[in-house]
């Protein structure tokens, strides 16, 4: 047998995983590994500029393929740089494994240089956590890590190494498991049966249904079970922010994105259905709106792989535990099975009034209130230039909110965003983690002047690596969205949310290397980003002037229903 | 309601900070709570109760059951169960009151296994609002220190808790 030292270990262990990519950055601590790495080529490590960076890169790569990402950091502020990165995946039930420097194991405690408590700090974060005790177990707990990282509810999975655990000297027998079994942990691999057949007969006997689908489809792979479904059903579907791309989002039957930013179709058809099916959502307090108020005359059937997400905040009356991809496959069997089929005349008069809604508010925005270019009209160029086909990776706030309902995605796995935690500064290097392991697809980051702040740095990493993103920067010279919630409910009195001084950012990507453009007139847009884009290989970042006094509608009113809405600066349900 | 949980986990350090932290994490409140290793070394039990609607319990077992260290969960208040609390109580016991505290101590089967000349050490075990109800009869004037265990229990008859 092999004999490796504890830093070999931690390598060779991440390569027959199956690992191409690491994202992370050197320190005391990882000094071993470090040296280990540099001794073989398989696993190709990526240096970002700021640890928070190599977290969003793994969790994007993850997002992008469903396999858990790896970032490696060093102890202390290496570790706590992390824990945003790690939380933004936790939130999102993202995959990942991320590997912290330790201290020396008999220094623990004594407030050494570079100590950070990582397991505790991480705790409340991560799905689970490692602390290497013995040399010996670094495989085994490799192991362990991705398999709790991506099966079940996926979650990221931090594991601590203390520096002596990797000492080169040291060398122990390497084996990789081929499996591994612990007997705390055995996700469901299958809803049950007998619940999935009442649900299906709900469904049928349904005259309002609405199919409410979330991240976990993308995560479970089961947006073609969906789409499917929803085809013999002929029900409407409507996408959670983690769900967009789990159905066509240019088909008939997809009602929009629902929740605080909905569209008026998908809020008014969830307020009137009498039969929800939720699959892979979480109702989520930016869904729901007031839970008391939340879809008065539906039934409700939720389908979670996660048990404690069904009934957290909204009663399921059929809840079903098990992997959406299984359930779904099962209930498409059914119904095709089934000597019942949708009420016709029902559903019929149902897609009229969804129909209707559709037609009086559906994807509406003035131009004519502002000789500013509007944020939606460059998302819808965007779409219009990569006909809706780019990995879009978002930042975080209005422009979020705008790349969400006006481009449309019709493949999962594309709309790459912080949903749960909002975290800013995430696009980026997002974006950047996508690129490295689609290099032929075209890779963009929606952003905005203050988010892109945030992680501005690693445009330098851009720089090392050639990673040829194409950064579409809505600015409008404030944070729009603080902006918008002060302009409704504080009176406009802009506390703090407005952006001075900022940088040329035209001159900001020359200094790193890329390409700059600026643009300002609505006549200009779709000429400049066709010359972006056609830059294959060059990094552009494009400065986008917007009207700054935009807002994101529709928007829930606080408390409401799902249909309380305002529609427009003036107009309100 | 007041539920009594049990829980079967992994003996793995940092175990019992997940759950305490899972509890603080998620505004789930602890009565009282105890650990420690079964006849299997590589399992520890742990009694937690807690007050909660029905709604709060379920989703404090579900929670639980998360936690990778978790191997199993159960709501002893759900069925027929027995609970124990072991309290020690150090009295001030001096004049008329040494022997009212004997009596008292003899009524609610205590024993007192630490005696001086001015003090009493009461050793009770029962159920919790025993040990209460021990207290208030004494009276709070006397006591001196108080130290309890908190609740552990199991389900009445064949149901076990285990692999």
């Amino acid at each position: 047998m092999e004999q490796l030292s504890g830093a070999q270990m931690v390598i060779r262990a991440l390569r027959d995983e199956g690992v191409k990519h690491i994202y992370g950055y050197p320190g005391g601590a990882l000094l071993h590994i470090y040296d280990a790495l540099f001794q073989q080529e398989e696993v190709q490590h990526v240096l970002v500029r700021h640890e928070q960076a190599a977290t969003h890169m793994a969790d994007a790569y993850a997002r992008a393929t469903g396999k858990a990402g790896v970032a490696l950091v060093t102890s202390g502020p290496g570790a706590t740089n992390a824990i945003t990165g790690i939380a933004t995946a936790y939130m999102d039930s993202i995959p990942m494994v991320v590997i912290t420097g330790q201290v020396m194991s008999f220094l623990i405690g004594e407030d050494a240089f570079q100590e950070t408590d990582m397991i505790g700090v991480s705790r409340p974060v991560v799905k689970h956590s490692f602390s290497v005790q013995n040399p010996e177990d670094i495989p085994s707990i490799i192991k362990k890590a991705f398999h709790i990282a991506e099966s079940g509810r996926p979650g990221p999975v931090v594991v601590d190494i203390p520096k002596d655990m990797t000492n080169p000297t040291d060398r122990f027998n390497y084996e990789y498991p081929k499996s591994i079994k612990l007997r705390s942990y055995n996700p469901v691999s299958r809803g049950h049966s007998g619940q999935i057949k009442k649900a299906i007969d709900m469904v049928l006997d349904a005259r309002r249904p609405v199919i409410y689908a979330g991240g976990g489809v993308i995560m479970g792979d089961a947006s073609t079970e969906l789409t499917e479904l929803a085809k013999l059903l002929n029900a409407p579907v409507t996408n959670t922010l983690m769900g967009l791309g789990g159905y066509p989002g240019t088909d008939r039957q997809f009602i929009g994105m629902l929740g605080m930013h909905g569209s008026y179709e998908a809020n008014m058809a969830m307020h009137h259905a009498d039969l929800i099916l939720a699959v892979g959502a979480r109702f989520d307090d930016r869904v729901t709106n007031g839970v008391d108020k939340f879809c008065p005359t539906a039934k409700i059937i939720h389908v979670d792989i996660d048990p404690a997400s069904i009934s957290k905040t909204i009663q399921a009356d059929v809840p079903i535990v098990g992997p959406a991809k299984h359930v779904l496959q099962e209930m498409v069997g059914l119904v095709k099975e089934s000597k019942k089929q949708p009420v016709k005349e029902a559903i019929d008069s149902w897609w009229q009034q969804i129909e209707e809604w559709r037609a009086r508010h559906g994807g509406r925005y003035r131009t004519d209130d502002s000789d500013k270019m509007k944020p939606q009209q460059v998302i819808e160029m965007l779409s219009k230039v990569t006909k809706g086909d780019a990995y879009v990776c978002s930042d975080v706030g209005q422009h979020q909110m705008f790349a969400a309902q006006y481009y449309k995605f019709n493949k999962p796995n594309r709309w790459i965003n912080s949903g749960g935690l909002g975290t800013m500064g995430f696009g980026l290097p997002a974006a950047m983690g996508v690129k490295m392991n689609f290099p032929d697809e075209e890779v963009v980051c929606v952003t905005g002047e203050g988010s892109i702040q945030m992680n501005i740095q690693e445009l330098s990493t851009i720089s090392q690596y050639n990673i040829p993103v194409k950064v579409i920067c809505l600015n409008n010279q404030s944070l729009g969205m603080v902006r918008q919630w002060q302009d409704m409910n504080y009176e406009s009195r802009h506390s703090q949310s407005y952006m001075e001084s900022l940088p040329d950012f035209v001159k900001l990507a020359e200094a790193y290397g890329h390409v700059g453009m600026k643009v300002e007139k609505y006549e200009d847009l779709e000429a400049a980003m066709t010359e972006a884009f056609s830059l294959k290989d060059r990094m552009v970042f494009m400065d986008i002037s917007v009207d700054p006094f935009e807002h994101v509608y529709p928007m829930q009113v606080p408390r409401g229903s799902m249909r309380d809405m305002w529609l427009s600066k003036t107009e309100r349900t | 309601m007041r539920h009594i949980i049990s829980v079967l986990m992994e003996n793995e350090p940092g175990a019992l900070s997940r759950v305490v932290g899972l509890f603080s994490q998620r505004n789930f409140n602890i009565e009282s709570l105890t650990v420690a290793p079964t006849e299997d070394s590589t399992l520890s039990r742990l009694t937690v109760t807690t007050i909660g609607s029905d709604r709060v319990i379920e989703q404090i077992t579900k929670q639980l059951n998360k936690l990778i260290d978790v191997v199993k969960v159960v709501d002893l208040t759900e069925g027929d169960h027995i609970e124990r609390e072991l309290m020690m109580i150090k009295l001030k016991a001096t004049g008329q009151m040494r022997a009212e505290i004997k009596r008292t101590a003899d009524i609610f089967r205590g024993q007192i296994i630490d005696v001086t000349p001015n003090t009493y050490t009461v050793q009770l075990t029962g159920a919790s609002d025993k040990l209460d109800a021990f207290i208030q009869t004494l009276g709070t004037t006397n006591i001196m220190e108080v130290v309890r265990t908190g609740v552990s229990g199991l389900s009445r008859g064949e149901k076990v808790l285990s692999l």
